[in-house]
C-alpha cells in the first residue's frame, strides 16, 4: 500500500473516532526484535509471542477477533478460528520481523483503521460494536477484489490477505486439520493406496 | 574419534575430501570401505538427524505455522540450517537483476549439505545424455558414455536404496535386476493424471526416489557391492540393517530419523566412520588447495570457523566435492606462480558452462477429486509417479523448435493442511466467507494437481561464475560472481511445458489456476532457483577444453579431483544428483586403483 493510502486512512479514522478508541487502532509500535536465526530448535513446540512480542493493542485483538469469526465462524463441524488460536497467529504473523511480514503489518493494521472509519462512517460505531449483520455489509464490499468498487481496491486487497492469515491459521492447527478430514502423519507399516471401490466409482479400476 | 579438531586431526591423510553432501558423502564412502584414511572436510556445522529432525511436528507448533522466512526458506521444518539463499557473512554477486539475467545460489552450511532436505528423486542418465552434441550438434559431449556409467548407477541404488521399475524407454535406462525396490502405490490423483495423459500420449511410469519402501536386502547386497572385502561387507550388512523402511509418513524434506530415505548424514558417513577410516571436521571452510613440489596439490587451507583461524592439513590426494560453485570458487582462489588464473584453469574453463534444469510450474483444480473420502495420502511424500521425457523422435526430426527434453513430476492429494491451505481462493469461490467458506474449503481440500518441468539446459557462453575483484566474505575469502543467460531453446522450452500441463489438467476436466505462460522467458523459472547447478570445471576428452578427464581427475594436477556436479558436460532433464554419486564411486575406484599402484 502507498504512503498516500495509509495517510488517507489514518486521517479518516481519525476525523470519525473518539479518542481512546483512535489510540487503540492507531497503536503500531515499530518491529525492533529479531528473527529465530537460521538454526533455530526444530524439535521444540513454540508459543506465540515466544520468539518475538506480540504486538496488538487490546482494541486491535477484539477486532482481529470479530474479523477472523466472521471469515470462519463456528458451525456444527469445527470451532470458529478465533477459538482455536488464531488471532495469536495473526498477531504473531504481523509482529514478525521479517520484509514479507512487515510488509503485511503495514497492510494489516492500515486494514483495521479503515474497518473503523467504515463502521464510523456508516454506522457512527467502531466496527467491534456493530451488529454482525453491519458488519458482514462492510466486507461484502470488499471479499472480492475483482468485484469490489474502484475506491475500495485496497480495502479487498487488504480483506483477501486477512482471509488467508486466517484460513492458514485455521487450517494448520489440529481442529483444522480434523475439519478437512486430514488423517495423516501417522506411522503406517504398510501404504496400500486408495481403496479399489472409490478408483472404481471415479473410473480408475 | 571420527569427529576432529585441530589438535585430535592426524597430520597427514590419504586424502581429503571438501565436503559431505552427495559427492563427498560417496566419495568418503568408497575411499574408507576400502582402507583409504580420509579427512572430510564440511564448512557447516556437524549435523545429527536422529536427534534433530522433526518427524511429527504439525505447523502450529511452528513459528509462522511453518512458513518460510529468509531464515528458513523453505518453511521452518525444511532440514536445512544455515543455508538458503542468502547465507549470513557469505555473500555472492549477480552481474545482472534483470530476471533473464538472473542466477540464485543455495548453498546448506552443514554436514551433509543440501541431501539433508532435498527431492530423493534419482533418475539415471540415458545413453544420448552423455553424447548430446554428437546427436544434435549443441554443447558437448561427455568423455564416457552411459555403459561406462551404468555399473556405478547399479551400485549407488543398491547402496542408497531407490525404487523404481524398469520400463525399457527411450533413453530413460532400466536398471539391473535387483537394483530397485518396489515403487510405493500411487494416489488417486495421480491415477487421474496417468489416465488422462495416457489418452494425450504422454507416458505415466513409476517414480525413481530414494526411499526405502522395503528394508534393504542386507544379507545378499553388501557381497554384491563389495566383493572380497570382508569388512566392508560386515559394516555395511550392519548398517544396512539399523536403516528403517518408510512409514509412509512425515516429508521427506524434513530429513528422516529412522534413515528410511538418502541423505549422505544417514547413509554415507555413518559406514564410513563406522570403518574407521574416515576423520570428519566440521566448521572448516576450505578456501584453497595449495600446490607443492612438481606441480602436485599438497593439501588444502581453510578457516576454522569457530575460531576464525587459517589453517592447512596435507594429504596424497585432494577431492574436491563442495557444490559446483564452491569447488569453482576454491579452484578460482587458488592462485600461485604457474596457476595465475586458477588451479587445474590452464583451459581458462573453470568457472565456464554453468547450467541449472529448466524449471516452469502449473496448477490446477480438478472437480473429480472433489469431496473424496477422508483417505491418507501422505504415501512416498511425492514422486510416486512421474512423466519420462517422450518426444524424443519429434525433437530429433526438428518438429518441436528446442532441442532438449524435460520430465514432469507432479502431485496432488490429500496432504498435511499447512499455513498456504485455503489461501488464495478466490478465482474458486468469489470471495466467500463466514459459513460458506468452510464448506467450500471442505470441497476443494485435496482437489488440486500440480505439475513441474524440470528440462535440460544446453551449456552457453553467458552462464558462467568468476570471482568478484572486490566482494570478500566475513573470513576474506574472494567470492563468486554469476552471470546468467538462457537461450531460445530453454525458453521455447517453458512454454511447452506450460502448454502441457494445461493439456492434461484440461483432459482431466479441471481449470487452470491462471492461464498457461505462452511465453517462455515468463514461464521460465530463475537460473538456479532449481538448485541442480552443475558445471564449471568439465570434463572432457582434450585439456584444452575441459578442466577434467573422465576420471574427474584435473588434467593439469594429477592428484586433485573434483566429483561435484561441476564436471558435467551437459546437464539432463534428469536430476542430476544420482549421476553425481555414480560418478564420485567411480571416481574413487580410480583413486583406490592409482594408490595400490603407488601412482598417487
Amino acid at each position: 500500500m502507498d504512503r498516500r493510502t495509509t495517510i488517507k486512512w489514518v486521517l479518516a479514522a481519525s476525523a470519525a473516532w473518539s479518542f481512546p478508541a483512535a489510540q487503540g487502532a492507531q497503536a503500531r509500535p515499530t518491529i525492533r526484535a529479531r528473527g529465530y536465526g537460521t538454526d533455530p530448535n526444530l524439535a521444540k513446540a513454540y508459543r506465540r509471542g515466544e520468539l518475538w512480542p506480540l504486538t496488538m493493542s487490546a482494541p486491535q485483538r477484539r477486532l482481529a477477533g470479530f474479523l477472523t469469526d466472521l471469515i470462519i465462524p463456528a458451525d456444527a463441524h469445527s470451532p470458529s478460528a478465533s477459538a482455536v488460536g488464531v488471532v495469536d497467529f495473526i498477531d504473531e504473523w504481523i509482529s514478525a520481523p521479517y520484509p514479507l511480514h512487515l510488509q503485511d503489518r503495514t497492510t494489516v493494521l492500515d486494514g483495521f483503521t479503515w474497518l473503523e472509519a467504515e463502521a464510523a462512517r456508516r454506522f457512527g460505531k467502531g466496527f467491534s460494536d456493530l451488529e454482525v449483520i453491519e458488519q458482514r455489509g462492510i466486507c461484502d464490499a470488499i471479499c472480492d477484489e475483482s468485484r469490489a468498487a474502484a475506491g475500495l481496491r485496497v480495502a479487498a486487497r487488504f480483506f483477501a490477505l486477512y482471509r488467508d492469515l486466517t484460513a492458514g491459521g485455521f487450517y494448520s492447527t489440529p481442529v483444522g486439520r480434523k475439519d478437512l478430514n486430514y488423517i495423516g502423519n501417522v506411522p503406517l507399516v504398510n501404504f496400500d493406496g486408495p481403496p479399489p471401490a472409490l478408483l472404481k466409482s471415479l473410473g480408475l479400476l | 574419534m571420527p569427529f576432529v579438531s585441530a589438535r585430535t586431526q592426524k597430520s597427514s591423510y590419504d586424502v581429503i575430501v571438501v565436503g559431505s553432501g552427495a559427492a563427498g558423502g560417496q566419495s568418503a564412502y568408497t575411499l574408507c570401505m576400502d582402507g583409504a584414511k580420509v579427512l572430510m572436510l564440511e564448512a557447516g556445522r556437524k549435523y545429527d538427524p536422529a536427534l534433530e529432525t522433526p518427524m511429527f511436528q504439525t505447523p502450529d507448533m511452528a513459528p509462522l505455522g511453518g512458513a518460510g522466512t529468509p531464515e528458513k526458506p523453505f518453511g521452518f521444518y525444511d532440514a536445512t540450517v544455515d543455508g538458503g539463499w542468502e547465507v549470513p557473512g557469505e555473500p555472492y554477486v549477480r552481474a545482472s537483476e534483470e530476471d533473464a539475467g538472473r542466477f540464485e545460489w543455495w548453498r546448506a552450511r552443514m554436514l551433509g549439505g543440501r541431501t539433508n532436505h532435498w527431492g530423493r528423486i534419482s533418475l539415471r542418465n540415458g545413453p544420448y545424455d552423455f553424447k548430446p552434441y554428437s546427436r544434435d550438434g549443441l554443447g558437448f559431449d561427455w568423455p564416457i558414455s552411459y555403459e561406462d556409467l551404468a555399473p556405478y548407477y547399479d551400485r549407488v541404488e543398491l547402496l542408497i536404496g531407490v525404487y523404481g521399475t524398469s520400463e525399457g524407454l527411450e533413453n530413460t535406462p532400466d536398471s539391473s535386476p535387483g537394483c530397485l525396490l518396489p515403487p510405493p502405490k500411487p494416489l488417486v490423483s495421480d491415477l487421474l493424471v496417468a489416465q488422462r495423459a495416457k489418452r494425450l500420449g504422454i507416458p505415466v511410469i513409476p517414480g525413481h526416489r530414494a526411499v526405502l519402501t522395503q528394508p534393504l536386502d542386507f544379507a545378499h547386497t553388501p557381497a554384491r557391492l563389495h566383493p572380497g572385502n570382508a569388512t566392508a561387507q560386515k559394516i555395511l550388512a550392519e548398517d544396512m540393517r539399523s536403516r528403517s523402511a518408510c512409514i509412509w509418513a512425515t516429508p521427506c524434506g524434513r530429513g528422516c530419523s529412522i534413515r528410511a530415505n538418502y541423505q549422505s548424514t544417514t547413509v554415507h558417513l555413518p559406514p564410513a566412520l563406522a570403518s574407521g577410516n574416515l576423520d570428519v571436521r566440521t566448521d572448516a571452510m576450505v578456501y584453497e588447495v595449495t600446490l607443492g613440489p612438481e606441480g602436485r596439490a599438497s593439501g588444502v587451507s581453510f578457516v576454522d570457523r569457530t575460531t576464525g583461524t587459517h589453517q592447512h592439513v596435507t594429504a596424497r590426494a585432494v577431492i574436491l566435492a563442495a557444490s559446483a560453485c564452491e569447488s569453482v570458487r576454491i579452484l578460482l582462489n587458488s592462485k600461485s606462480a604457474p596457476f595465475s588464473n586458477g588451479l587445474a584453469n590452464s583451459s581458462g574453463k573453470v568457472g565456464r558452462y554453468l547450467m541449472d534444469t529448466v524449471g516452469s510450474s502449473l496448477g490446477g483444480q480438478i472437480p473429480l477429486l472433489e469431496s473424496l473420502p477422508p483417505l491418507n495420502e501422505d504415501a512416498a511424500s511425492g514422486h510416486q509417479l512421474y512423466v519420462p521425457w517422450w518426444l524424443y523422435q519429434d525433437q530429433h526430426a526438428g518438429k518441436l523448435g528446442f532441442a532438449r527434453g524435460y520430465h514432469i513430476e507432479f502431485g496432488g492429494g490429500r496432504r498435511m493442511p499447512d499455513n498456504g491451505t485455503g489461501t488464495k481462493m478466490e478465482w474458486l469461490t468469489d470471495g466467500s466467507y463466514g459459513a460458506k467458506f468452510k464448506q467450500d474449503m471442505r470441497r476443494y481440500y485435496g482437489s488440486f494437481v500440480y505439475f513441474d518441468g524440470r528440462g535440460e539446459m544446453i551449456p552457453n557462453d553467458h552462464s558462467f561464475c568468476e570471482i568478484d575483484p572486490s566482494v570478500k566474505d566475513k573470513w576474506g575469502i574472494p567470492v563468486l560472481r554469476f552471470h546468467w543467460e538462457w537461450s531460445e531453446h530453454e525458453r521455447r522450452q517453458a512454454a511447452h511445458m506450460q502448454k502441457t500441463f494445461a493439456d492434461i489438467i484440461g483432459a482431466m476436466g479441471g481449470r487452470t489456476e491462471g492461464a498457461a505462460q505462452a511465453d517462455g522467458a515468463r514461464a521460465i523459472a530463475p537460473g538456479g532457483s532449481i538448485i541442480h547447478e552443475v558445471g564449471g570445471a568439465m570434463m572432457g576428452a582434450s585439456p584444452a577444453t575441459s578442466v577434467t578427464n573422465q576420471w574427474c581427475q584435473t588434467w593439469d594436477v594429477e592428484n586433485l579431483f573434483v566429483t561435484d556436479g561441476a564436471v558435467f558436460a551437459s546437464n539432463a532433464d534428469k536430476n542430476p544428483t544420482l549421476t553425481i554419486m555414480a560418478l564420485a564411486w567411480r571416481a574413487a575406484d580410480h583413486i583406490l586403483e592409482r594408490m595400490r599402484r603407488k601412482e598417487l
